[in-house]
């Protein structure tokens, strides 16, 4: 697909048309009386009309003609914005995208029956379909057809102000000889003398003799633009008549008129009226600072992806010149590798700026699904947004927005009461959910809470143990319970309703996330609200890593999550053995020895390293045998076969071909965790 | 000879377009989103040309017009607009304002090229 294809445009831009559109009529449902909001989306409206009826997507173009007429009552103050012209707009908004994704297909009865809702709600007659077609059709030639037999005289003067606002009229004339062989006079007999001549006004008048059998139409054509304004006499004559009126004509006032023959040159006092020259204005220099545009460039994702690709190779060999340049002694390529490692870091960071968009996109959409909603359910509910700024790479966030709409939905279904049962609990009468999103490290973490009933864990123990996931009465912790419902096929709500069970379960959410090497926590308290938080790495494709050796393996650490590196004493080692944890500064971090999870069946060397890392709140030690260093690493994702390999985020190549291992911060810390749970437990 | 031409649109592909139909024509074309804009653009550079959409937002183009017509440097020059009203009181105002001709959407691109080269005479 070329970017330079109009449709293909056109299609980028309706869908900002429509999202403008349909976020202006969400924020007038709250302020009906909003001038600015009603213009906005009248602006909207047209612009969709007039691009689609450019591009050949006529049926939108006569859809949406209807609701711009509607908007532009509402824009004159004839009718006032009701919330039902706005819902019905709100639902003719689909019918547009649809119109636009599919312009060929059969919509059937849907525009009908929505311009029928529509027109009841401004009280309108209902308008014929017809009219909107007509409405973008080119405008009707009025003008007869009918032609000359031998020629036209044609006499006429331009209003006094018309080459100020633009007509040139040398340019009108030359048109003129264009439709044939003409004779042109100028009257000047109405140029005033010097010290009253307004230099941008026009004096002149003309008598044209044109032997052409065009129509009277083509004459009219050349005067189009300033045909109400001017006075224009057109009379048919036949040739001999033509040349005799010409020279009659000369007689009145042979001083100040010149009769110049066919092919003409521009009479001299014309030529002076030239609005340049006539007009010695003096123009601004064209200023060095242009006007401040906000220049943006559209690109197709997969040819960022691509570049992303090429940066990670570029990375990849970088490295292997750094590690070949360490070992030479050569000043020069010394130098020229570290000027190389700082392009590539730059490039890499600008790549990743490139890449990322704020999540403000990606949350705009619930707007509309609570909206529906809060209608479809009879729930009141309150949407809250924050972090919208926090920005994540594109595609994450893609990849994220069907796994969200099902997050909320399941809030607004299965969360919230209706009105009536939160006035009972003590509740306010609206519910709230509240999306959110902020930057922790390497990730970001986007979180769904809803202030409902909370998971009802007896419920989700039963259908576990009805449905075999676990054996009845056997004993879970409250966030192994809860991570029940992310098992395939799970689903609490006694009846599927309208909302929930749209092919979209929990395992389906569960299942986006770790390919986005994420991971979902939940937290539920009865009564209270659930709070669903998807933790995201930032990017998908290069991250800063720490690269450590454990035994002879070499592994990468993302250097987000890192927090310090100590050292870890033998004696501390020998002391730890068997508590596994570190005293660091007054508190207590539980540790894993990598050498021992890995089962390298090395010896530890004698100065180990402890690498801390956390995820926000959590942090945990990685006892390793030597931190290598800092290195940009180029994520490789593994093989299927790995799916179950949970310690292992991916896969790298250093610089001298080899293969080193990403650690999973959020497996690792939890695991940590619990082996420090288990300890306290034990006592 | 080329011509500098402005367009002034918000729509990105009424842009896109228009400006493809003039550069093939051989004309060079500067665009803007909105009549602010082309104004500010206006006051920089000197055009042969404006072509401009009506609604816009933040300034649309009747009050550009308007504004264009105020500068003396901008006496003159041709102003196009580019309309999908057929609404004649649109059109007067426009003129009013100080238009020197319309086109109305949806336009063929030679229309488009036939309307400049008779503003520009040729």
């Amino acid at each position: 697909m070329s970017t330079l294809d109009p449709v293909a445009v056109f299609r980028m831009e309706a869908a900002e048309c429509l999202e403008a559109i349909e976020a202006g009529l969400l924020d007038l449902t709250h302020q009906l009386d909003d001038k600015d909001l009603v213009d906005a989306v009248f602006r909207g409206l047209h612009t969709l009309k007039g691009s689609g009826a450019m591009f050949g997507f006529e049926a939108l173009a006569a859809f949406t003609h209807h609701c711009e007429t509607a908007f532009d009552r509402v824009r004159k103050g004839e009718v006032g914005a009701t919330s039902e012209l706005v819902a019905a707009v709100l639902a003719a908004q689909d019918h547009m995208r649809a119109l636009v994704d599919q312009p060929d297909a059969d919509h059937g009865d849907t525009g009908h029956k929505l311009l029928a809702q529509l027109q009841a709600a401004v009280g309108a007659k209902a308008a014929a379909p017809a009219t909107a077609t007509a409405a973008v059709a080119a405008p009707v030639q009025e003008a007869s057809a009918k032609k000359a037999k031998n020629g036209w005289r044609i006499r006429f003067r331009l209003p006094a102000n018309s080459m100020a606002n633009g007509t040139n009229p040398l340019g009108l004339l030359d048109e003129l000889r264009d439709l044939g062989e003409c004779t042109v006079r100028a009257d000047t007999s109405a140029i005033p003398p010097l010290d009253e001549l307004t230099p941008t006004e026009l004096y002149i008048s003309w008598d044209v003799t044109l032997m052409s059998e065009q129509d009277r139409s083509a004459i009219d054509d050349v005067f189009i633009f300033v045909l109400d304004d001017m006075e224009l006499s057109v009379e048919e004559i036949d040739g001999a008549a033509a040349a005799m009126a010409a020279l009659v004509e000369a007689k009145p006032a042979p001083a100040a008129a010149a009769s110049v023959s066919s092919p003409p040159v521009p009479v001299v006092p014309v030529q002076e009226f030239r609005p340049v020259e006539a007009v010695p204005v003096k123009r601004e220099a064209p200023a060095a600072i242009q006007a401040k545009a906000a220049e943006n460039v559209r690109v197709p994702a997969e040819r960022l992806d691509e570049l992303m690709d090429r940066v990670g190779e570029l990375v990849i060999a970088q490295s292997r010149l750094s590690q070949l340049a360490s070992a030479s002694t050569d000043i020069a390529l010394r130098s020229v590798s570290e000027e190389i490692e700082r392009l590539s870091g730059e490039l890499r960071d600008t790549m990743m700026v490139l890449r990322m968009v704020p999540v403000a996109t990606l949350f705009s959409r619930f707007r509309r699904l609570v909206h529906d909603l809060a209608r479809e359910t009879g729930k009141a509910i309150e949407l809250v947004m924050e972090g919208e700024s926090t920005e994540v790479d594109k595609t994450v966030i893609e990849r994220l927005a069907d796994p969200l709409v099902h997050l909320v939905r399941n809030s607004i279904d299965h969360g919230l009461e209706v009105p009536a049962d939160r006035l009972a609990a003590g509740k306010a009468k609206a519910g709230t959910i509240t999306l959110s999103a902020r930057q922790a490290g390497g990730e970001v973490i986007i979180s769904i809470k809803d202030d409902g009933r909370g998971i009802n864990r007896e419920r989700v123990r039963a259908k576990a143990e009805s449905s075999g996931l676990i054996h009845p009465g056997q004993p879970l912790s409250d966030p192994e319970l809860l991570q029940l419902i992310f098992a395939p096929g799970f689903s609490t709500a006694a009846a599927i309703t309208n909302l929930s069970g749209r092919g979209v379960g929990m395992d389906v959410v569960k299942k986006t996330v770790e390919e986005l090497r994420g991971a979902i926590d939940i937290v539920s308290m009865p009564g209270q609200g659930s709070e669903v938080s998807l933790r995201i790495p930032l990017t998908l494709a290069i991250i800063d890593g720490l690269l450590v050796r454990v035994g002879s393996g070499r592994y990468v650490i993302p250097l987000a999550a890192v927090e310090e590196c100590l050292e870890l004493s033998l004696e501390e080692d020998l002391r730890s053995r068997g508590r596994s944890f570190i005293s660091l500064r007054d508190s207590l971090v539980p540790f894993l020895r990598l050498r021992d999870l890995f089962r390298t069946g090395t010896k530890p060397d004698v100065h180990q390293k402890v690498v801390v890392i956390s995820t926000g709140t959590e942090r945990v030690g990685l006892v390793v045998d030597q931190i290598i260093g800092d290195h940009q690493t180029v994520i490789k994702s593994m093989s299927k076969l790995h799916n179950d390999v949970a310690t292992f985020s991916g896969a790298t190549i250093l610089g001298d071909g080899s293969v080193a291992l990403i650690l999973d911060i959020g497996h690792l810390v939890a695991a940590g965790q619990q082996q420090e749970a288990q300890l306290r437990a034990a006592g | 000879m080329s011509a500098n031409i402005l367009t002034v649109d918000d729509s990105a592909s009424i842009r896109l377009t228009t400006k493809v139909t003039l550069t093939n024509a051989g004309y060079s074309v500067t665009e803007a989103v909105n009549g602010a804009e082309g104004l500010a653009a206006a006051k920089s550079n000197s055009f042969d040309l404006i072509v401009t959409d009506l609604n816009m937002p933040v300034m649309d183009g009747l009050t550009m017009i308007e504004e264009l017509r105020k500068l003396p440097a901008q006496a003159g020059v041709p102003i196009i607009f580019l309309t999908t009203e057929s609404d004649a009181d649109l059109k007067a105002r426009a003129k009013a304002a100080g238009a020197t001709g319309w086109l109305t959407k949806p336009f063929d691109p030679e229309n488009l090229v036939k309307i400049v080269k008779k503003v520009l005479g040729r």
